[in-house]
């Protein structure tokens, strides 16, 4: 049974993805089940995770180092149900601008293998503990995401997807260069067994720096960040929403394995101090462009390169000589959990994004005055997905910031404090404009936007609910993430 | 043997060195991805080099299987970004991203 939980998840968006090129009309049916049957198995893996400690089984009974194992440990269960909760409202809601269109269309044709390609490639990153496997992970995931932005076929958005493209390229063969070297020194691309036999000689060491240059290429890390407001701005509103908020989570899931997993040992101060300020200078840069833009779907593009900056201060708070202190813990599952608010939030923020967009006919920022009282459904959704970008309570980005906070003051790093305290006003200047003119008195007449049907403004607000919820909910979470997670023994402080 | 072996890795990293050169140096498109290409080659001879590196064993076949996929995976990529390019240059009549164009050219 356990094996069918962790193969089904990878296997039945592959297959369903095969099925929709075949059988074009029934693909968005289709797509939206596997949504929700995976969501269905990531819950039931997470149950089982919770009852019985990390699951792995090696596919087809070749055991590593010859064979792929997929593990389940509560960090890659929990992004899993992450991201089957966000394709499960994310697919239905691209019904209108693909379905509807026909599958004869280039779009409403190829719209559905894609995301579903891009959804098995999410979870094989996740599950995955083979490193050739998790390339191909990653070129899978690449390729789909590549192909959703230049989906519509226009011209600035294929200049975006091109821009994507070379960037990704570079990242996908730096990781390539990387995981080969690897298997030179050690025979093995196992993470288990790396870990195991790997010392911190200079062909690990070599090998880990490429591969986390190519993973910080495909994370939009400052200064790889050029290619991604375009292309996730440019790209349909589903396809931004999964873009946004999946995506480069499963690069940093792969660079969060590797150096807390496979070689803690080589993490050294010079190099916890880089990653970490590379983010913060992506928190400040990210929110400083954010705040210059004019369109809503640009600034909630640039609101990303922030928010993923976020992500790499679990290096100097958890990493390095820090790793056995016990504010480690916290920091390191504070930055899941500033992943999963994140994801939540940003994908519910694209998907009001697109249906003001319909509803105005463009997404500059003057169109969204008013808007409150023809959808408000929609602009609750977006103002309570930017309380928890903001990181207020009682959101799950709160209890994020709260955890980084209190590591960054408890290890006596309290610059890295100032930059999230920063970081969350300028999240609050850069999504007031948005909400000040949505919740603004005047505005157009209802009745000039074309309408938008309530249960489609629902989708966006479940997503932004269980963004606030995370928070509201956080002590499960945080023992969830605590299973198999890397030098466990230390005691975390508690939220 | 392990003198043509030591020759096929070096010549692989001088491939790799090669392909990121032009990579980064050149604004036309197609050119980069050539260049890609030539640097994924290098990538793949110097992993298939290091799996003959112990002669005694005979050669490792994991490589092997993993240099394959690898081709596949390089294809379908450089397929998808021609396709992309070939589209930019019907739409926009250009070949190369706008910020490249910019600068002082080759």
């Amino acid at each position: 049974m356990t094996t069918l939980l962790l193969a089904l998840p990878v296997a039945l968006p592959l297959l369903a993805a095969l099925i929709a090129v075949a059988a074009a009309r029934i693909a968005a049916d289709l797509a939206m089940a596997t949504g929700l049957l995976v969501l269905g198995l990531a819950v039931w893996l997470v149950a089982e995770v919770a009852h019985a400690g990390p699951v792995s089984i090696a596919l087809g009974g070749w055991e590593a180092p010859l064979g792929i194992v997929l593990h389940a440990d509560g960090l890659g269960a929990s992004f899993l149900l992450v991201t089957a909760l966000i394709m499960a409202a994310v697919l239905p809601a691209a019904r209108q601008g693909f379905a509807d269109r026909g599958a004869e269309t280039r779009a409403g044709f190829a719209f559905w293998p894609l995301a579903l390609l891009l959804f098995a490639g999410m979870n094989t990153a996740f599950l995955s503990r083979d490193l050739f496997n998790l390339f191909v992970a990653l070129e899978l995931l690449t390729l789909s995401a590549v192909a959703l932005v230049a989906i519509e076929g226009k011209a600035e958005t294929i200049t975006a997807a091109l821009r994507y493209m070379i960037f990704a390229l570079l990242g996908s063969v730096l990781f390539l260069l990387g995981a080969a070297l690897a298997y030179s020194a050690y025979a093995t691309l196992d993470m288990t067994r790396l870990a195991g036999v790997a010392a911190g000689d200079w062909p690990m060491a070599a090998a880990v720096a490429l591969m986390t240059l190519g993973l910080a290429i495909k994370t939009a890390l400052f200064p790889f960040h050029a290619w991604l407001p375009p292309a996730h701005s440019g790209a349909p509103a589903p396809a931004s929403a999964m873009l946004s908020a999946l995506v480069p989570k499963a690069s940093f899931v792969i660079m969060l394995r590797l150096w807390f997993e496979v070689v803690p040992d080589l993490a050294s101060p010079l190099l916890v101090l880089v990653l970490g300020s590379l983010g913060a200078v992506a928190v400040v840069w990210g929110s400083l462009l954010a705040i210059g833009q004019a369109r809503l779907k640009l600034i909630i593009a640039y609101s990303t390169v922030a928010q993923l900056g976020y992500l790499f201060l679990v290096f100097p708070l958890a990493g390095g000589v820090g790793a056995a202190q016990p504010w480690a813990a916290g920091a390191w599952t504070a930055v899941s959990f500033h992943a999963f608010s994140h994801a939540l939030a940003k994908a519910a923020m694209f998907l009001a994004a697109g249906l003001f967009l319909r509803a105005v006919g463009h997404d500059r920022l003057e169109g969204l005055r008013g808007l409150a009282r023809a959808m408000p459904i929609a602009c609750f959704a977006f103002g309570l997905s930017a309380i928890a970008l903001m990181g207020l309570p009682p959101s799950g980005g709160f209890t994020a910031k709260y955890l980084l906070l209190t590591s960054a003051f408890a290890s006596g790093q309290w610059i890295w404090g100032v930059v999230l305290v920063a970081g969350g006003l300028l999240a609050a200047v850069y999504l007031f404009r948005p909400l000040n003119l949505m919740f603004s008195k005047e505005g157009a007449d209802p009745a000039t936007l074309r309408p938008v049907p309530r249960g489609e403004q629902a989708l966006p607000l479940l997503l932004a609910l269980a963004a606030i919820l995370l928070g509201i909910a956080s002590s499960g979470p945080f023992d969830f993430l605590q299973i198999g997670r890397p030098g466990d023994a230390a005691a975390g402080l508690a939220p | 043997m392990s003198g043509f072996v030591t020759f096929f890795g070096l010549a692989g990293a001088g491939l790799i060195g090669l392909g990121l050169y032009g990579f980064l140096a050149h604004a036309h498109l197609l050119r980069r991805l050539l260049s890609f290409n030539v640097m994924g080659s290098g990538v793949f001879l110097m992993f298939g080099a290091a799996a003959a590196r112990s002669p005694a064993l005979g050669a490792d076949a994991v490589p092997q299987a993993l240099i394959i996929t690898g081709i596949v995976v390089k294809l379908a990529g450089t397929a998808l970004a021609v396709a992309l390019l070939v589209q930019l240059a019907r739409s926009l009549g250009r070949a190369a991203l706008p910020e490249d164009e910019e600068g002082p050219r080759a």
